[in-house]
Parts: structure tokens; C-alpha cells; sequence
């Protein structure tokens, strides 16, 4: 668990965050002393610990399937940044998903 | 063809429940552009998935369908990954853990030969909405300019299914989509409508050589959008990476694109990375538990599943393959003809009268044939009731008229009129007697050679009888008394 | 209240002229909704007068800006949202208003929840009222600031890893952490999904105690509320503490915080025994992980739940040359410096080759706090611990990152267990750097779903000690 594969640049690109050249220096700096903070979690042994998935012990919560009504577009488009008629317009998308 | 082609699919399937996987809104195809939304599918913040019951129940049915196994626990894992269409920029699906596990897929060719195709797992997960790409010209995402999305769609539920490479031709490929749509119909999941949407499917082809047990390099292909293409871009590709291999040239892996219009594979740019989906458990949802009892529950109310009516129609029945196939592939008219069949034992002759007299009564009136006034059980008796030769074929097809107006059972109404045909050998040769009788003429012709006199005195002797004699009884006698 | 001494829409008009008054130096409040205050106090007067009850009549709510309240801006203390009108209502906002409190104005945070001294925040300053010179906490800053001022009766505020107890402790007040999934987080904007919690914090226990029992319960929009009876809390409060035993923590020795902090939770200790308690040590052995856990988890989670702010549908938007470039500079230009680095860590905990070393390891960790909690429970009803490490403390004190996180120390493991936890005023001192008197708070967790002893407890313990009283606010001194 060392910091020092931390690729800021390569992680902000997954997370689609443009940094500047000093965010990612500066981030890369506060972020490997937060790894090295959080190395300590290598001295528990957790070899037979099952991870907590819930807090709280549910299963199978599920709703009927039942229709209900849908927001008013009016209001939900009026809200986007830019919008096209009936649809959500965005630039160019380059690449598949 | 010295290479073998070694092909897997992986489909995505709506289900067609009312509402959509995590929440309300109506799922509906068709609707008009970003009306079916709401904060959940629109992944506003502060919204929460609650999901679907009967998306779960669906996928329960589809598991038991294809014979996978469905474990205790399952769960939903997110599968993040940023795209205009997908409302969170992650994807509610299951990784580790999904509703079923495993599977086979039995299906049939042309000829009627029964293969096989094993499933690695059928999941559960959301749809995205979709994008429409503008200002290229042709709608092609490659130079458009900015594109126009449509959330209808995000969060319908969809069923992935992934199969084994077990798939050696297109034939088989498209084989195996065909029982796929045909069997998540029979069991009411989806529409399974490749036009519409509701049935997806990518291609990943490799080939070797003959014998070899080692895998090619493999390619993806995407968007065919109908049985038609499927079967012509896997042929394509086949060709395509054959002729490659021939001349000694490398299988890139890449994903390829199909161009419907001009017959080919289209590389798609890849320029991005793969994608590190960062899998980890939805913490907005909980997990589910399956028990044995709810899965018994669930296998008690499913309905005939294709490929049985498949088996015991071909073997059992002697069906061809065409015969079989169009009775499978109207399961309103199979269920109408399953049930007669137990009635009547007769497989062949109640097939003869439910596409036939009995569909074209249907048709002429505009009835779908579960809305029949004559009932599958009736009809069964009236083809026992032929076969027992109780009744000539011809009686039948006017008591069916009959039965269709309303007139009730057929062992009813033959009682009521005395219809019952005699083969009784007294009875038989008295009518046979009288009109020999009254036809002297005709039987000198026949004794002389006119041979084609036979059918007048056989007609001669039905009339006779108000067509109640059993022909066969009279054909004998008659040759019997004429002497030839 | 219910139309016996003024009606509602007295108390509002009273309310908003405070804030008027004494907004410009606490700056508790992101938007003030003047007009539908007076609106929706007009409404509910008139069906007292047709002969309705509410518990909660006419009180004037402050509510978190990571709340949504239909027709309201709810920016989360970010420009991401600045401008962004919430379409719905919270579910447990929604229980608020059924039980007839009125929104008064939606509080300023820490940007997303992130940060423990609503520094973090894009959009305003907020000053602790008792040392306009200190921060009110965080992230729910602006919801303790609001009540201290008598901005506000109740706030909600909401807590991941002590956002609602670390501020409540910092402004003299109760800020309340329910059981995991008690309170449904549908419409709360969420930061760490396994550890998001609606809270109040109040001047009382007892004021506690009404807006919990007005908001518990299981929601059909939240799968994970839970879906478990609620015992009402308000009309189980206690006067004494005989036969409750209450745990203190070896781990949390408090003499490393100092001597006059040390002197507070030790008299504080006396005080719970004089009241009937019997005193017992337990361990939590994994207490000393509680933060590398928590570092972990909630920014993984995090990094996920603020994926969707990409500038598409909803938020800023900053164009490009396509659609990944718009996303990258509208993130970039919406969020701030904590945000990002706990997406960017996020992201990191949870990517191919690091995913078991650290997401999966803490939540594995997560599990040892767990069962230390519940073995501790097995010797003690309660557990008693300092809210914070600190009184409030100056603004622009704690520059580096990870001093800040150091804040949660103490309330973290409470958190990671999904335990209901509150703070209750305890004392004061007079830091070092500052001259006025600051206030502590002392920290009473409970087993899972143990409510009504834990609010029954804390209530018994402020009505012996009235510390709250003793000291008051600087507004009071400066606002004429």
C-alpha cells in the first residue's frame, strides 16, 4: 500500500476532473501523505473478516411494479445548461462508451 | 474451410415490466422525448433505487428457462464509467454476485438438428437513455458535431446474457438468438424486438484452424440491428479474418462496427483506454435472498417452455421441423392444441384441424384463438370422435361449423341427431344393396370396364345414407359386391 | 405552541427579523425564504384554527443546504449547484413540514459535506456565534450557527462521520446522529452513502427528541431505511441515570487534550454518577483505525455519488470541445479543492490493482469497529466520549488536510458502525488563542436502534448540569 503509485494525472482522468499542473502537484503531495496515513490499516489482520456490506442487516426491499407520474419535462429541461428542443443537448461525443 | 469459427453473444434484453428497474416511471417505448423521467432515473441529487419486484421475479423465470443455477444471494454492484446518456455516470448492474449463474441455451436448425449453447450468466441492470449524434449528416456519432439525449430509456430494466464461445457458424448464432426470443417470450419477460430496442446483441467471433484447441483473436462486433444482419456480419467477419489468416496477416483485436447498407465491418476508433469500471456494492441498496421456496414458487407457474414443445413435437409427434416450429412460434394457437391433444391422442389430425378449419374460423371472424367458442377440449373429442370413425371427416368439418356457433359439445350434438356414422356391416350393406338395386346400368358399366363408375356409386350410397355410412366400409363392400 | 401563546406566523415574522439582524455576522444561511415562510405560517394558522394539531407547529426550521426542498435553490455550498432549483422534497424534510415547522432559510455547509468547519464552503462565511473570530464547525455549520443565534428553534443538519455532533459541540448545542437508516436519505444529496445520516441539532434534548419522532421511520424511496417500529423518544425522557451504566472509552484517554479539557469530561464524568450512572472502562481497540477507515470508504463513495455532476443535465456547465472536455472543465470549475481530493483518492481506492488493498480492506476494517462496539455494549448501556478533540478554533487554523480530518477523531467509529450518537453541551474553556469561553460537548452513543435510552439519558444529564446557559453568545453583545 505506498503512495508512490498515486498517478494524480492518470486518476483525474478516470474521475474526469481537469487539474492544473499545480493542483496536480500539490494534490499529489497531500493525497501521498493521506495513503501514508491510512497504511496503518496493513497492520489489522483481516485475513477471516468478512467486509461490511450494510450496516444494517435488510434484504430484498423491493417496491410493486406499479407506475407513477413522471416529472413535467417543462420543468426538468428549464433547468438543464443547454437544451434542444424536447432533448438535453451536449457536444460532440468522441469514442464509444 | 480449413478454419472453424468459434463465436460467442452477448445480448441485452428489456424486460417489460409497467414500471421502470428503480423507480415509477412509466417504461414505455414510443413515448414522447424526456417524458417518462423523474429524479431517480434522471439521477438528480438526493434520488435514490428502490428496485423493481417484478424485474427480479423476470429474472427468476428466465434463469429456470435456460436451466442456470440461482444462488441464495445476489446483489447490485455499480459500474462506473462517464457517458452523456447515463443519467449518474455509473451503471446500477451486478458484477460478483448475479441472479443466475450458468445456464444452456438448446436450440434447433433448419434440419431440425439440436444443439447446444452453454450461458456464463444472465444479470440484471438499468438501461441508459440515448443519444441521437447531429450535424454529420448521417446520424453516425463519428463527426457529429453535438449530440440530442432522450432519458426515456434510462433505468428500464434490462437482462444481460452472456454465452459461452460454444457457437461455431452464423447459423448457429442466429439459431441461438431466435430460441432466445422465442423462449423470453413463451415465459412473458419481454417483446424481445430488435426494431424496437427490446432485444441488443454483440458478436465476438475468433476462428483457428480445424482441431486446434487454443483461441484465435477475437473481434466484437456491434450494431446489428436484425437477425438478417447478425447472420450476415458473423459470415462477414469469418470471411474477413479466413482470408486475413491466409495471408499470414494478425487478428487485431478490436471492436468492429456493422454497416448494414454496404455489407461490411466497419472498425470503431478505440482510442480510449479500457475502461476501469471501478466495481464495488451499490451502498444504496441491499442484497437480495433467493430461497429454494420462492424459485419452486416461481417454477410452478411457468408456462411450456419452446424447446420441450420442440422435443416432444418432433419425436413424439413426428412433426417436422416446419410444423413444429410454426405451431411453437404461435404459442396461443400451441396452448389451444397442447390441450386438445390430451383430449384426442391424436397429434397429427388435431394439428390438420387447428391450423387449419379451426384457424380459418378463427380468422374469418377476427377471434384470436384463445377467445374460441369452441374449446380445445371439444376439440380433441371431435377429432376422437373421427377416429374412432364414430364420424366421417366431412360430418366433423360441418359439426366444427357447428361447434363454432355455439352449439355446444360434439358428442353432444351427434347424439342429439343420431349423427354417428355406421360402420355397422348390416346396416352397411343394406344401403350398399339398395342403390346397386336402383343403379343396375351402372354396375353393367363398371363390370365392363368403366372403372371411374366406382366414385358415382360410392357418392350413390353416401346420399343414400345422408352420408352417415362410414366410406370405408362402403368402399370395401362395394368392391366386394362388385366383384373387383 | 398549536395557537396558545402567538401563532405561527408571529413566530416567523420574529424569526426572520433576528436573522435580518444578526445574518450579517453569523451568515448562517446560504438563502432566506422570507415570502414562503410567511406563506406556509399563514396556511398553518388558519388549520389550527380549523382544529388540526402538529408537534411541531409554527417552528422555525433551518435546513442544511444538501437537503432538497422543492422550489428551493440547494447548492450543497457549491458552485456546482449554485443556481440549481431542487424539483422534490426530502422525505424527512417533507415529515418536518407535515408535523408543521416552517423552513426559515437553507443553511450553509462545508462544500458536499466535506470538511469540519464549513470553511470549505463555496458560497459563504459562517462565524461561530460564540466567537465570531472561530468556526461554527461543520460540515452542518450553517444549521448549528442558525439555532445558536436563535435563527432557527431546530435545524437538520446531516452527519457521515460527526458532521452534525462536531458542530452542535461547537456552538453550545445537541446535534443528534440517529441509528443508520432510521431517518430516509431520499432527497439528502448524498456525500458516503453506507454513512449518511439526517439529524437535528436544538437548544434541548427535548426538541431532539420531537423532530427525531417526527422524522423516524421506514420510506419506500430509501431501500435503505429500515423498516423497524419507532418508539417515540419525547415522552420517554429521563430525570436521573440510576442503573444505566455508561462506558468510558480507554482509547480516548482525554488527558492528551489538554488539562482544562481534560478537567471538563472528567467533572463531566461526576456529574453522570451523581445522577445514578455507574461508570465503567471499555475498549475499542480499533479505535485508533477509525479515520484510515473512514478515509477510505466515504471519499470511494463519494467519488461515485458526485459522478452524476458533469455538467449535463443539471449544475454548471462549462462548455468544450466535446463532451469529455465539458465534463472535465465543469468539474474542475464546480468543485473545490477538498471535493476534488476526495474524489481523486476515491477514485483511487476503488481502481483496478488498489480496489482490495484499500476499499475492500476498510470496509473489512469497518467490521472490527463494529464488533468492538458491540462487545463493549455488552459491560455498558452507553458510551461516553468527547465530541470533539477541541473547542471551535480559529478560522484558517488548520490548513493542512489531515488536521482537519483529525476532528472526526472521535466521532468516526460511531459512524463506521452505524451507531446513534449525540452531543450534548458539557462545558466550557477558554482557549488559548481566543478570550472568550468556548463551548465542549460530551459525546453518548448507544447499541443500534437504543434512541429512546440515549436521548432519555443525555436529557437527564442537561437538566442537572445547564451548561449551555451559562455563557452567551457574542451576537448578543455586538447586534443592536
Amino acid at each position: 500500500m505506498s503512495s508512490e503509485n498515486l498517478d494524480i494525472a492518470y486518476v483525474a482522468k478516470l474521475a474526469r476532473i481537469a487539474l492544473t499542473d499545480d493542483e496536480v502537484a500539490r494534490f499529489g503531495a497531500q493525497l501521498g501523505d493521506l495513503l501514508g496515513h491510512v497504511a496503518t490499516l496493513a497492520d489489522l489482520d483481516l485475513e477471516s473478516i468478512p467486509a461490511t456490506a450494510q450496516v444494517v442487516e435488510s434484504r430484498n426491499v423491493v417496491r410493486e411494479d406499479l407506475e407513477r407520474a413522471s416529472l413535467d419535462r417543462e420543468t426538468v429541461l428549464s433547468g438543464a445548461p443547454q437544451r434542444q428542443g424536447a432533448f438535453v443537448r451536449v457536444p460532440r461525443i468522441i469514442g464509444q462508451a | 474451410m480449413k478454419y472453424e469459427a468459434v463465436i460467442g453473444i452477448e445480448c441485452h434484453v428489456e424486460l417489460k415490466t409497467a414500471s421502470k428497474m428503480f423507480c415509477g416511471c412509466a417504461n414505455r417505448f414510443g413515448a414522447e422525448p424526456n417524458t417518462l423521467i423523474c429524479p431517480v432515473c434522471l439521477g438528480m441529487p438526493g434520488a435514490l433505487p428502490v428496485p423493481n419486484a417484478a424485474a427480479i421475479e423476470y429474472m427468476i423465470r428466465a434463469g429456470l428457462a435456460f436451466q442456470a443455477a440461482i444462488p441464495e444471494y445476489s446483489k447490485f454492484d455499480r459500474k462506473n464509467y462517464f457517458y452523456p446518456d447515463m443519467p449518474k455516470n455509473y451503471q446500477i448492474s451486478q458484477y460478483d454476485m448475479p441472479l443466475t449463474q450458468g445456464g444452456v441455451v438448446r436450440y434447433w436448425l433448419e434440419d431440425g438438428t439440436l444443439r447446444e449453447c452453454r450461458l456464463t450468466r444472465i444479470h440484471l441492470e438499468e438501461d441508459t437513455g440515448k443519444s441521437t449524434h447531429a450535424g454529420s449528416g448521417d446520424g453516425r456519432i463519428a463527426g457529429s458535431s453535438y449530440s440530442l439525449v432522450d432519458f426515456n430509456r434510462a433505468g428500464v430494466p434490462l437482462m444481460e446474457c452472456v454465452s459461452e464461445p460454444d457457437l461455431r457458424s452464423a447459423e448457429e448464432a442466429v439459431g441461438f438468438l431466435e430460441m432466445l426470443r422465442r423462449t423470453l417470450m413463451a415465459i412473458g419477460v419481454s417483446d424481445v424486438k430488435m426494431e424496437e430496442g427490446s432485444l441488443r446483441c454483440d458478436a465476438n467471433v475468433s476462428i483457428r484452424p480445424v482441431g486446434s484447441e487454443a483461441y484465435g483473436t477475437k473481434t466484437e462486433i456491434k450494431n446489428m440491428n436484425s437477425f438478417r444482419s447478425v447472420r450476415r456480419a458473423i459470415e462477414s467477419e469469418i470471411a474477413r479474418q479466413s482470408a486475413m489468416l491466409d495471408a499470414g496477416e494478425r487478428i487485431v483485436q478490436e471492436t468492429l462496427g456493422w454497416d448494414e447498407a454496404n455489407g461490411t465491418t466497419i472498425s470503431m476508433r478505440s482510442k480510449e483506454l479500457a475502461h476501469d469500471y471501478r466495481y464495488f456494492p451499490d451502498p444504496d441498496l441491499v442484497p437480495m435472498e433467493i430461497t429454494q421456496e420462492r424459485v419452486a414458487a416461481v417454477r410452478a407457474k411457468m408456462p411450456p417452455l419452446p424447446i420441450e414443445r420442440f422435443e416432444r413435437y418432433t419425436r413424439e409427434y413426428g412433426f417436422n421441423v416446419k410444423q413444429a416450429t410454426q405451431l411453437i412460434d404461435a404459442p396461443e394457437i400451441a396452448d389451444f392444441f397442447d390441450r386438445s391433444v390430451t383430449v384426442s391422442k391424436q397429434p397429427q389430425q388435431t394439428q390438420n384441424f387447428v391450423l387449419g378449419d379451426l384457424s380459418r374460423l378463427a380468422n374469418e371472424s377476427g377471434t384470436p384463438i384463445q377467445q374460441s367458442p369452441v374449446t380445445p377440449e371439444h376439440l380433441g373429442e371431435l377429432v376422437a370422435l373421427v377416429e374412432s370413425k364414430t364420424i366421417n371427416s366431412k360430418i366433423a368439418k360441418e359439426l366444427l361449423a357447428r361447434m363454432w356457433a355455439g352449439e355446444g359439445s360434439p358428442k353432444s350434438i351427434v347424439e342429439r341427431e343420431g349423427l354417428a356414422q355406421t360402420s355397422d356391416p348390416a346396416a352397411v350393406a343394406r344401403f350398399v344393396d339398395e342403390v346397386l338395386a336402383a343403379n343396375a346400368a351402372s354396375v353393367e358399366e363398371y363390370r365392363a370396364g368403366k372403372t371411374n363408375v366406382f366414385g358415382f356409386l360410392v357418392g350413390a350410397v353416401m346420399k343414400s345414407s345422408r352420408g352417415k355410412a362410414d366410406p370405408a366400409a362402403v368402399n370395401a363392400l362395394l368392391r366386394e359386391r362388385l366383384g373387383g | 405552541m398549536n395557537g396558545r401563546e402567538r401563532s405561527a406566523r408571529e413566530l416567523i415574522d420574529a424569526t426572520l427579523a433576528r436573522i435580518e439582524n444578526v445574518e450579517p455576522q453569523v451568515g448562517a444561511y446560504l438563502s432566506v425564504l422570507e415570502r414562503e415562510a410567511r406563506e406556509r405560517a399563514d396556511a398553518l394558522d388558519k388549520r389550527i384554527a380549523a382544529g388540526e394539531r402538529f408537534p411541531l407547529a409554527g417552528v422555525p426550521l433551518a435546513v442544511k443546504d444538501n437537503l432538497v426542498l422543492e422550489g428551493t435553490v440547494t447548492t450543497c455550498g457549491s458552485r456546482m449547484l449554485e443556481r440549481w432549483v431542487a424539483p422534490y422534497t426530502a422525505s424527512a424534510v417533507q415529515s418536518m413540514l407535515s408535523a408543521g415547522a416552517i423552513p426559515v432559510g437553507k443553511a450553509n455547509m462545508d462544500e458536499f459535506a466535506m470538511g469540519s468547519s464549513c470553511e470549505n464552503s463555496a458560497l459563504g462565511v459562517t462565524r461561530n456565534p460564540y466567537d465570531l473570530e472561530r468556526v461554527p464547525g461543520g460540515s452542518s455549520g450553517g444549521s448549528a450557527a442558525s439555532v445558536a443565534a436563535h435563527e432557527a428553534t431546530i435545524a437538520l443538519g446531516s452527519d457521515t462521520g460527526g458532521s452534525i455532533r462536531e458542530p452542535a459541540a461547537f456552538c453550545n448545542l445537541v446535534g443528534f446522529k440517529p441509528t443508520y437508516g432510521r431517518i430516509s436519505r431520499y432527497g439528502l444529496i448524498a456525500f458516503a452513502s453506507s454513512l449518511d445520516q439526517i439529524g437535528p441539532l436544538t437548544r434541548t434534548v427535548e426538541d431532539a427528541a420531537l423532530a427525531y419522532d417526527a422524522m423516524a421511520g421506514f420510506d419506500p424511496m430509501d431501500s435503505t431505511s429500515v423498516d423497524r417500529a419507532v418508539e417515540p423518544t419525547a415522552g420517554a425522557l429521563r430525570e436521573d441515570l440510576r442503573g444505566v451504566r455508561i462506558g468510558v472509552v480507554k482509547q480516548f484517554d482525554t488527558h492528551k487534550l489538554g488539562a482544562d479539557i481534560d478537567d471538563v469530561y472528567d467533572r463531566a464524568l461526576h456529574d453522570l454518577e451523581a445522577l445514578g450512572a455507574e461508570i465503567v472502562e471499555v475498549e475499542l481497540p480499533t479505535a485508533d483505525y477509525g479515520l484510515a477507515t473512514y478515509y477510505l470508504i466515504a471519499p470511494a463513495e463519494c467519488s461515485s455519488n458526485l459522478a452524476r455532476f458533469d455538467g449535463v443535465r443539471y449544475g454548471l456547465r462549462v462548455d468544450g470541445a466535446d463532451v469529455a472536455e465539458m465534463n472535465e472543465r465543469s468539474r474542475a470549475a464546480g468543485f473545490g479543492p477538498e471535493v476534488k481530493r476526495r474524489i481523486l483518492i476515491g477514485t483511487y481506492a476503488l481502481s483496478s490493482g488498489y480496489y482490495d488493498a484499500y476499499y475492500v480492506r476498510a470496509q473489512k476494517a469497518r467490521t472490527l469497529v463494529a464488533r468492538d462496539f458491540a462487545k463493549a455494549f455488552e459491560s455498558c448501556d452507553l458510551i461516553a466520549a468527547p465530541a470533539a478533540s477541541s473547542p471551535a478554533f480559529r478560522f484558517k487554523s488548520k490548513s493542512d488536510p489531515y488536521s482537519m480530518y483529525l476532528m472526526d477523531y472521535y466521532t468516526i467509529p460511531m459512524s463506521l458502525a452505524g451507531l446513534p450518537a449525540l452531543s450534548v453541551p458539557c462545558g466550557w474553556v477558554t482557549p488559548e488563542d481566543g478570550k472568550r469561553p468556548m463551548p465542549l460537548g460530551l459525546q453518548l452513543t448507544a447499541p443500534l436502534f437504543a434512541e429512546r435510552p440515549l436521548l432519555a439519558a443525555a436529557h437527564a444529564y442537561e437538566r442537572a448540569t445547564t451548561h449551555a446557559a451559562k455563557h452567551p453568545t457574542q451576537i448578543a453583545e455586538v447586534a443592536r
